[in-house]
C-alpha cells in the first residue's frame, strides 16, 4: 500500500440478481448510449488537419537566404550531430558565375536525408551554424516505397523567395528569418 | 385462371411475394452491416465509414463488391462438398424462416384478397423453430469440413449454444402460445391486436425470448463461434471470399429475421398501439402500407438494440454461457409458464 491508490477487488460470489447479470447489462448499455450523442473525437484527416503546437519538429527545409542563395555549406556538422545517421551529402567548390546560387565558396551538390531513419528531434537544427536547415510544421507523407523516403536536395529546398515568392513564405511557415544568417 | 384445379395466381402472388421478401431480406442484411458499422462507431465517439458516397451510404456496396473480387481459397484437405454446402446451408435456413412472419394486413389489389404473409401455416411456430434448428447445421458442417481444429472447435461451441438456448426459447414461447391457443402466426398477431400486445402480459418471456435470439444469432454477447481471442476466427477461419461473405451475411439475415419474430410474437407486429387503424376508413391497401412500414420501424428498433448489445457487453466465458442458459433461463422459463398456467386457469374459474 505504498501509493494508497490500490482497490481491494470485490470477489463475493454473485447475488442471484447479479446471476444473471441483467442489471448490470443494462447500466452498461446506458453508459453506451449516452456515447451516442457525444462529440467525435475523429479528425476527418485530408481535409482536416490537426493543429501543431509552434515548436513541433516536422520535415527538414534547407533554406535559402533574402536573395534566394542556399544558405548550406554543406559542413557536415548536421550529419555528425544525427543520431539516426540519416544525413548524407558531398561537398563541391563553387564556380565563378554561381555566386548568385550559392552564398558561400562551398556547397552541397548532393544533400539527402532518410526520413525513414529520421527521428525528428531537431539536432541538425541546432548544429547548423549557417541556418541552413530547420524542421518545418509538416511531417512526411505516405509513400509506396523505400526509396520515396529518401528526400533529395531539390525536396528539401524551400521555394526561391524572389520567383516563387508566396510559396516560400507558405513553406517558411512561422520560422523567424534572422537577419545577418 | 384454374388449370389442374390449381390457383395459379395464387402461385404467381406467391411466388412475387418470396422475391419480395428475399430481395428486401437481403437488402436490409446489407444496410444492417452499414449500421453495426455506424453505430459501433457513434458508440465509440467516433464517426464510422463516410466516404462511399453521402454519409457513406455505398459502403454495403463496396464491402459486398471486395467480397466478390477477393481470392477464393478451398483447403486442400477439407471436404469439398461439405465445405461449399456449409455457407449454402447458413444462407438458406436463414431465409427461410421469413416465409410465416406476418408483413402486415392483406392487400387487395386485382379483386383479390393478398396475405401479406408467404405461408400462414398452421404450425407457424413450430416451423420458425424447426427452421432455426436446421441453422445449426450451416455452422457445424462448415466447421467440420473446414478440417481445422479451432473451425471445429467453434463449430462444437456454436452447436451446444443453439441447442441449449432453443431449449429456453421455446419455454418462454410456450407461455405466449397457452394465452393464445394457437400456433399459428396470424392467430397470434390477431389476438395482440384485440387483447394488447404480448409484452404486457408475458416481459420475462420476452426478456428470455429476447436472450435466446441473441445466442440463437451467435450475436454478442453469445458468439462463442466465432470468438477471436481464443478460436481465431472461428468457423468461419478457412472460408474466403463470398463463401465468407455468405456466413456473414447469413448472421445479418438471422438478425432481422429474429427481429421481425419478435416484433410478431410480442410487439403487435403491424399493430399501432392506442389507435384503431380500422376506423380512418383507409383503402385496405393504405392499411396495409402503414402497417407494413409499422412493422419494419419496430423491427429496425431490436436490431439497433442488436446492435447496441454488441458493442456494449463483452463476450461470457463459455461455462458462464452455459449456466446461464441451463441453470438460469430455463428454470425462469419454467416458472414463467407456470405462473401464466396457474393464473389463466385462477381468471378463467
Amino acid at each position: 500500500m505504498l501509493t494508497q491508490r490500490a482497490k481491494q477487488v470485490d470477489r463475493r460470489p454473485m447475488t442471484g440478481l447479479e446471476s444473471i447479470y441483467l442489471w448490470n447489462i443494462l447500466k452498461g448499455m446506458m453508459i453506451t448510449l449516452s456515447h451516442l450523442f457525444k462529440k467525435k473525437a475523429t479528425i476527418q484527416y485530408p481535409e482536416q488537419k490537426r493543429t501543431f503546437s509552434k515548436v513541433f519538429r516536422g520535415l527538414q527545409v534547407l533554406n535559402r537566404d533574402a536573395e534566394g542563395r542556399e544558405n548550406c555549406t554543406a559542413c557536415g556538422l548536421c550529419a555528425v550531430a544525427c543520431p539516426a545517421e540519416a544525413i548524407t551529402m558531398e561537398a563541391a567548390e563553387r564556380l565563378s558565375g554561381e555566386e548568385h546560387l550559392y552564398r558561400e565558396e562551398k556547397y552541397a551538390v548532393k544533400y539527402e536525408i532518410n526520413m525513414l531513419r529520421c527521428i525528428f528531434c531537431g539536432f541538425c537544427e541546432d548544429a547548423c551554424p549557417k541556418d541552413a536547415i530547420y524542421l518545418s510544421q509538416t511531417f512526411a507523407p505516405a509513400n509506396y516505397g523505400r526509396k520515396g523516403f529518401i528526400y533529395k536536395k531539390e525536396d528539401l529546398l524551400i521555394p526561391h523567395p524572389i520567383e516563387q515568392p508566396e510559396a516560400y513564405k507558405k513553406a517558411l511557415g512561422e520560422k523567424v528569418v534572422k537577419a545577418d544568417g | 385462371m384454374y388449370l389442374l384445379a390449381l390457383d395459379w395466381w395464387l402461385i404467381l402472388e406467391k411466388c412475387l411475394l418470396v422475391a419480395v421478401v428475399v430481395a428486401l431480406s437481403f437488402f436490409i442484411a446489407m444496410y444492417t452491416t452499414y449500421a453495426e458499422r455506424k453505430v459501433a462507431a457513434w458508440l465509440q465517439d467516433r464517426r464510422g465509414p463516410n466516404r462511399a458516397g453521402p454519409f457513406g451510404i455505398f459502403q454495403p456496396l463496396a464491402d459486398g463488391g471486395k467480397l466478390f473480387f477477393k481470392e477464393e481459397i478451398i483447403p486442400l484437405a477439407s471436404s469439398r462438398f461439405l465445405f461449399i454446402l456449409g455457407p449454402s446451408m447458413a444462407m438458406l435456413t436463414a431465409l427461410l424462416t421469413s416465409a410465416v412472419i406476418p408483413w402486415s394486413t392483406p392487400m387487395h389489389l386485382f379483386g383479390r384478397n393478398i396475405s401479406m404473409q408467404i405461408a400462414d401455416i398452421n404450425i407457424g411456430i413450430l416451423y420458425v423453430f424447426g427452421v432455426v434448428s436446421l441453422g445449426v447445421y450451416g455452422i457445424l458442417v462448415g466447421g467440420w469440413a473446414s478440417n481445422n481444429k479451432f473451425s471445429l472447435l467453434a463449430a462444437i461451441r456454436g452447436a451446444s449454444q443453439m441447442i441449449s438456448y432453443e431449449l429456453a426459447m421455446g419455454l418462454a414461447l410456450i407461455a405466449v402460445l397457452m394465452m393464445t391457443g394457437s400456433l399459428q402466426m396470424s392467430v397470434i398477431v390477431q389476438n395482440q391486436v384485440q387483447h394488447g400486445w404480448h409484452i404486457i402480459y408475458q416481459p420475462l418471456g420476452f426478456v428470455i425470448f429476447f436472450v435466446c435470439a441473441l445466442a440463437e444469432c451467435n450475436r454478442t454477447p453469445f458468439d462463442m463461434a466465432e470468438c477471436e481471442n481464443e478460436l481465431n476466427f472461428g468457423y468461419h477461419q478457412e472460408y474466403s471470399s463470398m463463401k465468407l461473405g455468405f456466413y456473414l451475411f447469413a448472421e445479418y439475415i438471422n438478425m432481422f429475421i429474429s427481429s421481425a419474430v419478435m416484433v410478431t410474437l410480442f410487439f403487435g407486429a403491424y399493430d399501432i398501439p392506442f389507435v384503431n387503424e380500422a376506423s380512418w376508413g383507409l383503402n385496405a391497401n393504405w392499411l396495409a402500407i402503414i402497417g407494413f412500414i409499422v412493422f419494419l420501424a419496430k423491427t429496425f428498433f431490436f436490431l439497433f438494440v442488436f446492435i447496441w448489445i454488441r458493442w456494449t457487453i463483452p463476450r461470457f466465458r463459455y461455462d458462464q454461457l452455459m449456466n446461464l442458459g441451463w441453470k438460469k433461463l430455463i428454470p425462469l422459463a419454467l416458472a414463467n409458464m407456470i405462473v401464466t398456467a396457474v393464473v389463466m386457469l385462477l381468471l378463467k374459474k
